[in-house]
C-alpha cells in the first residue's frame, strides 16, 4: 500500500514534470501576452506527429527530433501571430473572435490530421523506452523520467532567457505595460511576435515529450486544453516557478486518482481543479 | 427591414411553421425528414448560442456539453418511464438550464476567457462523468428502440421532425423577443462595453446569468430528442466536437447581431453538410466548415448578414447624405 502510494507520488511529480513543458508555451501566451491560445494542444499534436515521422523515417532520436522541428515552429507561430495581429489584435476584437480563431484552428489542425494520419496511435521507438531505474521502492520508469528533464530544463532555459536577455525582458515589459514600451521606442507588435513564435516553438518540444510518454493520435489534444489552462491560471499566469507547482500538483492529484479510482476519472481531475480555481481563487495559487 | 413587434413576429414565424409542417406532408422519401431533422437541431443549436455569444458577447464553447446533457437526461427518463418526447424535452431543457445557471454562477463574474475555458472544461467534466456513469451505458453506450410511429400515427421519424421544427421556431422567436427588449438592449450593452454597463447601472450579472440559462436550456431541449433519433447513444459521440464547433461556426458565419445570422449559418451550412455527408467523406466536411469559420472570423467578422448590411449601406449612403 505504502509503495503503491509512493509510486503514485513518484509518478505523478514525473507527469507534472511533462505538463510543465505543455504548459510553458501557454504560459507565455496566454499568461504574459494574454492571447488565449486554445490551439496550444494542436500544436503539440502536431509537434508529437512531425517527431513520430523524423523517428520512423530516419530514425532520429525523438528529443532531437523536437530540437529539431523548433525552427520550424517558430515559423509557424510568428505567422499565426501575424493573422492575429492584423485581423483582432489590430482592430481591438482579440477577445471574442480571437477564441473563435483559435477555435477553428485547433479543430482544423486535429481533422487535418485524421485525414493525414487516420485515427490510429502512433509511436516512437528509442533505446530508453521501456527500460526503468530504481531509487528504493520508487521505479523511475525512463520514458517518464526524459521527457520530465526535458522539460525542466526547457523551462528553466526560458525563465533564463525572460530575465537575463533584452528581449526576454522586453517580453516581461510587453506583458506588463505595452504602452510604456511604445514610449521606449519599442513596437510591442514585433515583441509580442517573437514571444508568441517562442510560445509555438515550445509546442514541438512538448510534442517529443509526449510522444514518448504515451502513443498519441489526432484527438489526444482534446485532454490537453483543460489540463494546461488549468495549469496556467492555477499558476498565476506568468509565472513560471508557479506554472511549475501547478504542474506538479495536477500530476499527482491525476495520478493518485488513476491509481486509486482508476484511470477513466482522471481527466476530470484538472477540469475540476480548473474550475474551482476559477471560482474561489481566480489569480492563482501564487497570483500577484 | 421594417419593425415588427414581437407578438406578430412569432404570429408570423407560427405560420410559417406550419406551412412548413404541411408542405413536409408532400416529402415521399424518410430520408428528408432525417437530414431536416439535423437541419432544424443546429437551428436551435445556434440560435441558443448566439443567445449568449452574439448577444452578450461570451463565448460557450461547451454546447455539446449542453447538448449531451439534454440527451442522456433523455435516456435517463427513457430508462425510468420512458416518457412522452416533449416531457423529456423539457426535463432536458431544465437540467441543461441548471448546469447553466451553476457554471454561469462560478465563472461569469470573471472575464469572457475564462468563461469560454470554464466551459470546455466543463463538457470534457460532464462526459467522464457520463462515461463512468453505468447507468446510462457508460463508455459502452446505450441502445434506445425508437417507436414505430408517433402519437397521430405517422412514422416516428416525422414526429421527431415536427418536433424539431417547433423547437426551432420557439428559439427563434425567443430570441427575436429577447433582442427587441429591455433584457436583450441589457445584453447589448455587456457586450460593447461591460464596464461601462456595470456603472451605468446595469445588473450585469443578473443578465448573463438569465442569458446562460435561456441558451443551456434550449441546448438541452435540442439534445433530448437525439437518443431516439440515433437510436444508439454513447459519449463519444452525444459529446462529440463536432456539436460544438457547428453550433459557433454557424452564428459566426451567419451572423451573431440578430436572430436572422444563426437561423442563415444553420440552415446554409448544415444543408451542406448534409449533402457533403452523402457526397464526400464527413471528416472532409468538418475540415471545410472549419476553414470556412476561420475565414469569416478574419475576413468578414459580422457574417453573411454583415456582408448584406455592408452592401446596403454603401448604396444608401448618398442619399442619407442628400437627406441631412
Amino acid at each position: 500500500m505504502v509503495s503503491l502510494l509512493v509510486n503514485a507520488i513518484v509518478a505523478g511529480l514525473l507527469l507534472g514534470g511533462f505538463y510543465a513543458a505543455v504548459s510553458v508555451g501557454l504560459a507565455l501566451s496566454f499568461g504574459m501576452l494574454d492571447i488565449a491560445n486554445l490551439a496550444h494542444p494542436a500544436f503539440i499534436i502536431l509537434g508529437s506527429f512531425i517527431v513520430y515521422i523524423l523517428n520512423s523515417e530516419f530514425g532520429i532520436d525523438p528529443v532531437l527530433a523536437g530540437i529539431l522541428a523548433l525552427p520550424f515552429f517558430y515559423l509557424l507561430g510568428s505567422a499565426i501571430y501575424q493573422i492575429y495581429y492584423y485581423a483582432f489584435e489590430r482592430r481591438g476584437e482579440e477577445g471574442l473572435r480571437g477564441l473563435a480563431f483559435f477555435f477553428g484552428i485547433l479543430f482544423i489542425t486535429e481533422v487535418a490530421l485524421i485525414l493525414i494520419f487516420g485515427v490510429d496511435y502512433r509511436f516512437v521507438t528509442a533505446p530508453y523506452i521501456g527500460s526503468s531505474i530504481y531509487i528504493g521502492d520508487a521505479e523511475l520508469p525512463l520514458r517518464m523520467l526524459v521527457p520530465c528533464i526535458v522539460s525542466i530544463v526547457m523551462v528553466i532555459l526560458l525563465q533564463i532567457f525572460l530575465s537575463k536577455t533584452f528581449i526576454g525582458r522586453a517580453i516581461l515589459a510587453v506583458s506588463q505595460d505595452d504602452l510604456a514600451l511604445k514610449l521606449m521606442a519599442i513596437r510591442p507588435q514585433r515583441i509580442k511576435n517573437i514571444a508568441f513564435a517562442i510560445s509555438i516553438a515550445t509546442a514541438s518540444l512538448a510534442g517529443a515529450c509526449l510522444i514518448i510518454i504515451q502513443p498519441v493520435e489526432p484527438s489526444v489534444g482534446r485532454d490537453y486544453i483543460g489540463r494546461v489552462f488549468a495549469i496556467v491560471v492555477l499558476g498565476g499566469m506568468g509565472s513560471f516557478p508557479g506554472m511549475l507547482t501547478a504542474a506538479m500538483l495536477i500530476g499527482v492529484m491525476e495520478s493518485l486518482t488513476a491509481t486509486f479510482y482508476g484511470p477513466s476519472w482522471s481527466p476530470a481531475v484538472a477540469f475540476g481543479f480548473l474550475l474551482l480555481t476559477l471560482a474561489v481563487r481566480p489569480a492563482g495559487l501564487m497570483g500577484r | 427591414m421594417p419593425y415588427v413587434s414581437t407578438r406578430y413576429f412569432c404570429l408570423i414565424a407560427a405560420v410559417v411553421t406550419v406551412a412548413i409542417a404541411i408542405a413536409s406532408r408532400l416529402a415521399t422519401n424518410d430520408y428528408f425528414f432525417f437530414a431536416g431533422y439535423v437541419v432544424l437541431q443546429y437551428v436551435v443549436m445556434s440560435t441558443a448560442w448566439n443567445i449568449l455569444g452574439g448577444y452578450t458577447g461570451y463565448i460557450n464553447f461547451g454546447t455539446a456539453g449542453f447538448f449531451a446533457i439534454g440527451a442522456y437526461s433523455a435516456v435517463v427518463m427513457h430508462k425510468l418511464f420512458a416518457p412522452p418526447l416533449p416531457l423529456s424535452i423539457l426535463v432536458g431543457g431544465v437540467v441543461a438550464g441548471l448546469v447553466g445557471l451553476g457554471m454561469g454562477y462560478l465563472t461569469l463574474r470573471l472575464r469572457g476567457v475564462f468563461f469560454a475555458i470554464a466551459t470546455l472544461a466543463l463538457a470534457i467534466v460532464l462526459q467522464t462523468l457520463v462515461t463512468n456513469w453505468d447507468f446510462v451505458g457508460g463508455s459502452r453506450g446505450v441502445y434506445i428502440i425508437r417507436p414505430e410511429t408517433g402519437p397521430l400515427g405517422h412514422p416516428y421519424i416525422q414526429y421527431l421532425f415536427l418536433t424539431m421544427l417547433v423547437l426551432s421556431t420557439i428559439s427563434i422567436c425567443i430570441a427575436r423577443a429577447i433582442e427587441h427588449s429591455k433584457l436583450g438592449y441589457g445584453l447589448a450593452t455587456i457586450r460593447d462595453d461591460e464596464l461601462a454597463a456595470e456603472s451605468a447601472g446595469v445588473p450585469t450579472l443578473r443578465l448573463k446569468l438569465i442569458a446562460t440559462v435561456l441558451s443551456g436550456a434550449l441546448m438541452g431541449m435540442a439534445g433530448a430528442p437525439l437518443p431516439y433519433y440515433v437510436t444508439y447513444l454513447d459519449p463519444t459521440s452525444g459529446f462529440n466536437l463536432a456539436f460544438a464547433v457547428n453550433s459557433i461556426a454557424m452564428p459566426l458565419i451567419g451572423g451573431t447581431s440578430t436572430w436572422l445570422g444563426p437561423v442563415v449559418g444553420a440552415l446554409l451550412l448544415a444543408t451542406i453538410q448534409q449533402i457533403a455527408t452523402v457526397t464526400i467523406s464527413s471528416a472532409l466536411n468538418l475540415l471545410i466548415v472549419g476553414v470556412i469559420m476561420v475565414a469569416f472570423v478574419v475576413l468578414a467578422p459580422n457574417g453573411i448578414i454583415g456582408l448584406f448590411e455592408r452592401g446596403r449601406r454603401t448604396r444608401r449612403r448618398p442619399t442619407e447624405k442628400g437627406a441631412a
